[in-house]
């Protein structure tokens, strides 16, 4: 059951093109990672198909549907959650605060949800009154990944969850998507930290230059000599 | 000096409604609203227009028609409010107009209002009420006028709305989850288009509110609103740009600062000493009391 | 209308729309070139104006006349006079202000100007407060017969008006030039070619200033008195930033063009003060102001960059933005 198609984007921020037909594919329950050097065109990939960005050629599909260019609020509304690189949380909201504005279009009592995500995530239980702007780079990435569960997504868009963390953090991250990840959610994962990203996926994909370089399950990359010498290197 | 104190504190409260207002609009939109003080002036001549009656409640100088008349003013101001959003500045914001070209707009703007202002009413100086009012004797040998201290109440009570609304309902919490970083808001599902009508309108009815409390307070004239903008943006900046609680301190020592200074320098000094404070904590602490480092 | 064909009236008129086109030419410096969003544009009209008043004007005469100075110097050095003062004054101001963010530098210089109003309304000594100062002589009066004087005059702002114009574009196409407008677009990246960024923005705003200052005193000149009053935020900042935007600002034919457009509007409907029923003159008056706000606000809505917009690149060769070498080399030239 294939939860994301995307076929042959070609998009870009203005009009010089940064994805000249990229695929990939998410299948239900799926992590699925995208690895590939600095302006591979990763986070443009994410971005335009969570529509922030304008797809100027290919598809999108999403359960079937064709939802190419779709802008994001209605994307949010369809079950797909995005939590972008930096600056995902509201720092003046207080924890529990943010929670709540990423529980914002539920029409039912998200209680019950909030409970959920607070067992997920039990360090942000602890002191749900904290002002966000005081958490840690790391706590701030957990929170961020707990706003973007708060509306029960089937997937899940992660834009480089690891950038900029401590070695621990970056263990502590990566096993909790893994834990997202057995609950049901599909996740698609762009990162810079290749071996980790692998290790973590069930199926990846290379982009060099804006297309589809490589693909294959997340050992098999791993073990590919190519991506070993390109990617795995440091 | 004490009754100066107390005078400014009464000031404080008409310059924190408009404060907040602004402070909100400039945290959630981040942009300078210039006309704002002629919403406030808007807020003051349609309470004169919808004015009708006579007679006192209690002690103060209006009847029982002021009610109608703060209410109209402040669903006419907000409802324009956000109507100069959707027609002027919302393009402007599709467009990705920088600060200054929206400034401009606002400018623009606050000069169209005024000048209806004296279109319709004329330049002569107006009175809800005719005739003075005379002040009560409280403790510590300070005179105040009933009306005065209904402004104060109004506005604490008022106040206290906003806080409420800002930090328990979750459209004041979108407001502020906007206010701190409108595209993750979006991200996150957010309808950022509903926050914004909603903060023009808030902003809009407080200023309109804040408009007929100073006309209480003094008396109607069109330049009355544009006369407070630089108290209004330098309460709001002392305090913190998008903080509703700076804009209050802030205004409280705007207010008060501008009173007292009255002991030893002419008045017409007023808005050159919340010049003054605007400028000292731009060069000690841009971001204002209670503002959050960028 | 039919006044405006009326040679003598229409020469007033185009002295104003010099005399406004010559502010522009300042503001443009200031906003169009380097990107410095001055709102106290009044301030230096006042200063400009009283310097030179009380430097042309003989001394007071009395008790009910106060003003510091009067030395009765000609014309060109109270024109000059005035130009320096509004460059120190610039300076003064530019140093805590310069490196602030674009709205606080806009709410900063109307707090100036409006704080320098007040200081000419409350300090009678100064400048006679709000009696103002009257009686500012006119140069080279004597050689025309009064009623012709305007001419005389408006050949006097012609001049002015051409050697700052030629001066700015001079400048403008300059190294110096090129960094000025490197800085509008991108600060920091300007900022990282080496040179100072506040260093340059301090030389446009103070030369901004100095040509507002120019201004401010054949406004003086011309109208003979001067009061607070004459320096409303209307007239002395809001109407010349319609006249930049609607000319296109970046340009400096826009600032004259716009100068000559917006003043054309409004001397343009005087008629209808003229025409309207008694009682309702100052009303109606407002319309005009009226029209000007509607005019700001459809111009950035329907064309933000004027009827000129900017000006294309300097050097065509070097395409859309100046190569970060060449930034480097005009940033080293001396200036």
């Amino acid at each position: 059951m294939t939860v994301l198609e995307a076929d042959g984007i070609v998009t870009g921020y203005s009009e010089v093109d940064i994805l000249h037909g990229v695929s990939i594919m998410v299948d239900k329950g799926e992590i699925v990672a995208v690895i590939g050097p600095n302006g591979a065109g990763k986070s443009t990939l994410m971005k335009a198909i969570f529509g922030l960005l304008k797809v100027k050629k290919g598809k999108l599909l999403l359960d079937g549907t064709d939802v190419t260019n779709e802008a994001p609020q209605h994307m949010v509304r369809r079950g797909v959650c995005y939590v972008p690189q930096s600056e995902n949380v509201f720092p003046s909201l207080t924890i529990q605060e943010n929670l709540e504005m990423g529980a914002f279009i539920r029409k039912d009592d998200y209680k019950r949800r909030l409970e959920e995500v607070y067992e997920l995530f039990p360090a942000l239980a602890e002191r749900p009154h904290l002002r966000a702007g005081k958490l840690s780079g790391g706590q701030r990435q957990m929170l961020a990944l707990a706003r973007a569960l708060m509306l029960d997504p089937h997937l899940l868009l992660l834009d480089e969850p690891t950038a900029s963390l401590s070695p621990l953090m970056v263990t502590d991250i990566l096993a909790k998507i893994r834990d997202i990840n057995h609950t049901g959610v599909a996740i698609l994962i762009v990162e810079q930290n290749a071996r980790e990203a692998l290790n973590l996926c069930h199926r990846g994909y290379v982009l060099v230059m804006g297309r589809n370089a490589l693909e294959g399950t997340g050992e098999s990359l791993l073990e590919s000599e190519d991506v070993g010498r390109l990617y795995l290197g440091g | 000096m004490a009754q100066l104190v107390v005078v400014g504190l009464i000031v404080s409260s008409v310059i924190a409604l408009g404060a907040i207002g602004l402070t909100l609009i400039y945290g959630v939109l981040k942009f300078a609203h210039f006309a704002h003080g002629d919403l406030m002036t808007t807020g003051a001549y349609v309470a004169f227009m919808v004015l009708f009656g006579g007679g006192h409640i209690g002690p103060l100088s209006f009847g029982y028609g002021m009610i109608p008349a703060i209410l109209a003013a402040v669903v006419i101001v907000a409802a324009l409010s956000v109507a100069i959003d959707r027609v002027v500045y919302r393009p402007l914001r599709r467009r990705k107009a920088g600060l200054v070209i929206l400034a401009m707009a606002s400018l623009g703007m606050a000069m169209i209002v005024r000048s209806l202002v004296y279109i319709i009413w004329g330049p002569d100086q107006r009175f809800y009420v005719l005739g003075i009012q005379r002040a009560k004797q409280l403790p510590f040998g300070i005179m105040l006028k009933p009306d005065q201290m209904f402004i104060g109440c109004t506005a604490l009570v008022v106040m206290a709305l906003v806080y409420l609304l800002l930090y328990r309902t979750k459209l004041g919490k979108a407001m502020r989850a906007t206010a701190d970083n409108m595209e993750l808001a979006r991200v996150s599902g957010i309808d950022t288009e509903w926050v914004v009508s909603w903060t023009w309108a808030i902003g809009g009815g407080l200023a309109g509110l804040a408009g007929v409390l100073l006309a209480i307070q003094s008396h109607l004239m069109p330049e009355m609103g544009f006369l407070l903008l630089l108290p209004l943006f330098a309460a709001a900046i002392l305090g913190g740009v998008g903080s509703p609680q700076g804009a209050l301190v802030g205004a409280i020592i705007v207010g008060v600062s501008q009173e007292v200074s009255t002991q030893w320098i002419p008045p017409g000094y007023k808005p050159a000493i919340a010049f003054l404070l605007l400028f000292a904590i731009l060069l000690v602490r841009p971001r204002g009391l209670f503002g959050v480092k960028s | 209308m039919e006044s405006l064909l009326n040679p003598s009236y229409f020469a007033s008129f185009l002295i104003l729309v010099g005399i406004y086109g010559v502010f522009a030419l300042g503001l443009n410096v200031h906003w169009g070139y380097t990107g410095i969003f001055n709102f106290g544009v009044a301030g230096f009209f006042a200063v400009g104006a009283y310097t030179t008043a009380i430097l042309t004007k003989e001394p007071s005469t009395g008790q009910y006349v106060e003003y510091i100075g009067g030395f009765g110097l000609p014309f060109v050095v109270g024109l000059l006079g005035a130009g320096v003062a509004c460059g120190i004054l610039a300076f003064i101001i530019g140093i805590p202000t310069l490196s602030l963010r674009e709205d606080y530098l806009a709410i900063a210089s109307i707090g100036v100007a409006e704080s320098l109003r007040r200081v000419f309304v409350n300090e009678r000594w100064l400048a006679n407060g709000t009696r103002g100062m009257i009686g500012i002589p006119q140069p080279l009066h004597g050689i025309v017969d009064p009623s012709d004087y305007k001419y005389v005059y408006l050949c006097i702002v012609a001049v002015v008006l051409i050697v700052i114009y030629i001066a700015i574009e001079r400048g403008i196409r300059s190294p110096w030039g090129r960094v000025l407008r490197a800085i509008r677009e991108d600060e920091m990246t300007a900022a990282a070619s080496g040179k100072s960024v506040f260093a340059f923005k301090m030389q446009a705003f103070v030369l901004g200033a100095v040509i507002m200052g120019v201004g401010g005193a054949m406004y003086a000149h011309y109208v003979k008195a001067i009061t607070p009053d004459s320096f409303a935020p209307f007239f002395g900042t809001f109407l010349i930033w319609v006249m930049l935007i609607v000319g296109g600002s970046g340009n400096s034919k826009g600032a004259v063009l716009g100068a000559f457009i917006v003043w054309g509007i409004w001397t343009g409907t005087d008629w209808i003060i003229n025409h309207s029923p008694g009682g309702l003159e100052t009303r109606i008056f407002y319309l005009r102001n009226l029209l000007i706000g509607l005019l700001i606000v459809v111009v950035l809505l329907i064309r933000p960059r004027g009827i000129l917009g900017e000006e294309k690149r300097v050097s065509l060769f070097f395409g859309k933005e100046p190569p970060k070498e060449q930034l480097e080399k005009d940033s080293a030239a001396p200036t």
